[in-house]
């Protein structure tokens, strides 16, 4: 018997029953759906997340004051002083493993001009920040090595803040603007960089020489952050290495002491990000795979069922001609044709949402059709498994038993 | 004459547990091409059984069964699906249609299960069939929207759009009235007229005198075979009381 009349007997019988094929398949259509709706969000989180943390910098190595615990009480960063100037110049000195570092000292200042406020934030950052954290100059120029020495009133805003204090659309080069009491000149504006991955507006900043926020602004002579960039991302490990022995000699920390500084490189925090996505994936990923095993018992269960109502129907076949093979063939058919529909739909119902859910949320979609056909092979491997047995107890009915059974 | 069936010293034994009943007990005939025969005897004489063996559905105990002079005892269970496919059609008691499937579909049937026939000249085949029983008009009805004896000329439209070289019926009118138990025997008459051999099992002698030999059987044995005087269906349909119940 050939195999397209096998597929037509499988199939015409299938739509004798349409609802039942119906019922049974949303097993299917639910784990095929999900499976692939998961691991296509997962990879588009993965993805944006990714895309995003590169788009900071993924040699961008940070040091920041160690948070501080008293009796178990974190106590904040706040009140420790540890990092200087001096720290960043002796890790570019020593350290082979570092392109560039910055001092970040930060303030919040009221910016106006003319009738508009806007509540700022102030980085006081060297001539190399805007590189080792990837923003690039719209227009203008950078502040310069010589803006540091004489804690020049220059600054480099950002698109939020242009968009906010030149209402009018005036050009802001060239300009002064007041950050509390102080007239800062407005020398270059940013390119757009839009939203991190933790919601933050990283348009919303004004750049400046941290000789002058250290001075003018806050009358400090610590900083509170160091802005690095590693050689290249490979060596991200090791520049981390070199700048927590260096700052160890110069805090003069005890060997038994902890650090007084914590240093997180961009990598790692790329690297622990995709492997919580991965886990994520791995575990929606299972459930998806369970709810597909009990979509196929409910397959296996629903033939069982078919196989004796029709029991019946397969002694009247084997009269009019069909070998075992063939009634073992139909039922398979039919457990494989309901699977395969059903992961079919359920691939479209799992596209449509991960597409759904992933525009929502301003991810960028993904279509993984490795997935894809993968389920498609999970789904017809799903179908012979989970009918063979009722196939076989199918295929090996007597007839005359069978034609007489009730 | 062309033998169709030959059958030698049949037994066919159950066994039930300890106790083995003896359903066939060493029977013997033959039955040429075109020979319209009926099984008869009481419940329980074996008739089934034997029927159930001349169509290859089940295997005699001992004993030599050779069907159109092939040998069927040492045949495979999937040579016996062929044989069935092609030499045999059968027609039972209860029908047997396949539900919600219309009467084209399930004329179709035997078909499916013979590679040789295209989907087209299987159509073709099966609408043919369907003309001979008279229900040409019925191709797209299912078996719910069918008579009683609408349903069993389906089934018998089945049983002969393979062309097999013999019909078996096991108590083909048992739940037809009297008026359709005729036109269907009509019918039978009608395909044997067109040299379809045709063994059929019934208890019933009213039924049995529109053949032309009855095989009697008791206990496993058989006690008379002899051929009969045919009355026709045709005449007995015509006789009938016009509106009987
Ligand atoms: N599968 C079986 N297992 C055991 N005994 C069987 C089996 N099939 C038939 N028999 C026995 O064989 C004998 C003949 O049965 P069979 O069905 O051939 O009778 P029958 O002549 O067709 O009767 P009826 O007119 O009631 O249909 C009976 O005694 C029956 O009990
Ligand atoms: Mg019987």
């Amino acid at each position: 018997m050939n195999f397209i009349n096998q597929i037509k007997i499988a199939w015409q019988a299938l739509l004798r029953n349409k609802t039942r094929a119906l019922l049974t398949m949303l097993g299917i259509i639910i784990g095929i759906g999900s499976v692939i709706a998961m691991v296509s969000l997962g990879q588009s989180s993965t993805k944006g997340i990714s895309s995003e943390i590169s788009s900071m910098g993924t040699n961008t190595v940070m040091v920041m004051r160690a948070s501080q615990t008293q009796g178990g009480v974190n106590i904040g960063a706040g009140n420790v002083q540890t990092l200087k100037v001096s720290d960043v110049e002796a890790i570019l000195a020593e350290s082979s493993n570092i392109s560039m570092a910055s001092p970040v000292v930060n303030a919040s200042q009221q910016i106006v001009y003319g009738a508009n406020n806007w509540p700022g934030s102030v980085s006081g950052v060297n001539e190399d920040y805007l590189e080792i954290n990837k923003y690039e100059i719209a227009s203008g120029s950078n502040i310069t090595a010589d803006d540091m020495r004489n804690s020049a009133k220059v600054c480099v805003i950002g698109q939020t803040v242009v968009d906010n204090i030149f209402t009018k659309g005036e050009n802001p080069l060239g300009k002064v603007i007041r950050l509390g009491r102080i007239p800062v000149k407005v020398v270059g504006v940013l390119k757009s960089k839009g939203t991190n991955m933790m919601g933050m507006d990283q348009d919303d900043i004004v750049i400046m020489p941290y000789t002058t926020v250290q001075k003018r602004m806050l009358a400090i002579n610590y900083i509170h952050m160091i802005s690095a960039s590693a050689m290249s991302e490979d060596l991200s490990e090791l520049a981390i290495a070199d700048i927590e022995s260096i700052l160890r000699r110069t805090h003069k920390i005890d060997v038994e002491d902890e650090d007084d500084f914590d240093v997180f490189a961009q990598q790692q925090m790329l690297d622990m990000l995709s492997s919580v996505t991965d886990m994520l994936t791995i575990l929606l990923a299972a459930i998806a795979a369970i709810s597909l095993l009990v979509g196929g018992i409910g397959i296996m269960n629903i033939m069982y069922v078919t196989v004796t109502e029709r029991t019946r129907e397969i002694g009247l076949r084997m009269a009019v001609g069909a070998k075992n093979k063939d009634i073992l063939k139909q039922f398979l058919y039919e457990s494989t044709i309901l699977s395969l529909v059903g992961g079919v739909v359920g691939m479209i119902f799992g596209v449509g949402l991960s597409y759904a859910v992933s525009s929502l949320l301003g991810w960028s979609f993904v279509l993984n059709i490795p997935t894809m056909a993968v389920s498609f092979i999970v789904c017809a491997a799903i179908g012979m498994f989970f009918g063979w047995y009722p196939a076989r107890k199918a295929s090996n009915l007597d007839p005359i038993n069978a034609l007489r059974y009730e | 004459m062309e033998t169709i069936i030959k059958i030698d010293k049949l037994h066919r034994e159950f066994n039930m547990g300890s106790e083995t009943v003896r359903a066939l007990k060493g029977i013997s005939f033959e039955i040429q091409k075109g020979e319209f025969v009926s099984i008869m005897g009481t419940s329980g004489s074996g008739k089934s059984t034997l029927l159930n063996i001349l169509g290859c559905l089940d295997r005699p105990t001992a004993g030599d069964y050779y069907i159109d002079g092939t040998s069927v005892s040492k045949l495979s269970k999937d040579e016996l699906s062929t044989i069935r496919n092609r030499k045999i059609g059968f027609v039972f008691q209860s029908y047997n249609l396949l539900p919600r499937t219309s009467a084209l579909e399930n004329v179709e049937l035997p078909l499916l299960y013979n590679n040789t026939v295209s989907s087209t000249e299987r159509r073709e085949r099966a609408v043919h069939a369907l003309e001979q029983v008279g229900l040409s008009d019925r191709i797209d009805h299912t078996p719910n929207q069918l008579s009683g004896g609408q349903q069993q000329r389906v089934a018998i439209a089945r049983a002969i759009v393979n062309d097999p070289v013999m019909l078996l019926a096991d108590e083909a009118t048992g739940n037809l009235d009297t008026r359709t138990s005729y036109e269907i025997m009509n019918l039978f008459q009608e395909l044997n007229s067109h040299g379809k051999t045709i063994v059929f099992v019934t208890h019933e002698s009213d039924i049995a005198v529109f053949t032309n030999r009855t095989i009697m059987l008791r206990d496993g044995n058989i006690v008379k075979d002899e051929g009969i005087k045919t009355l026709s269906a045709r005449t007995a349909l015509d006789n009938l009381p016009v509106s009987e119940d």
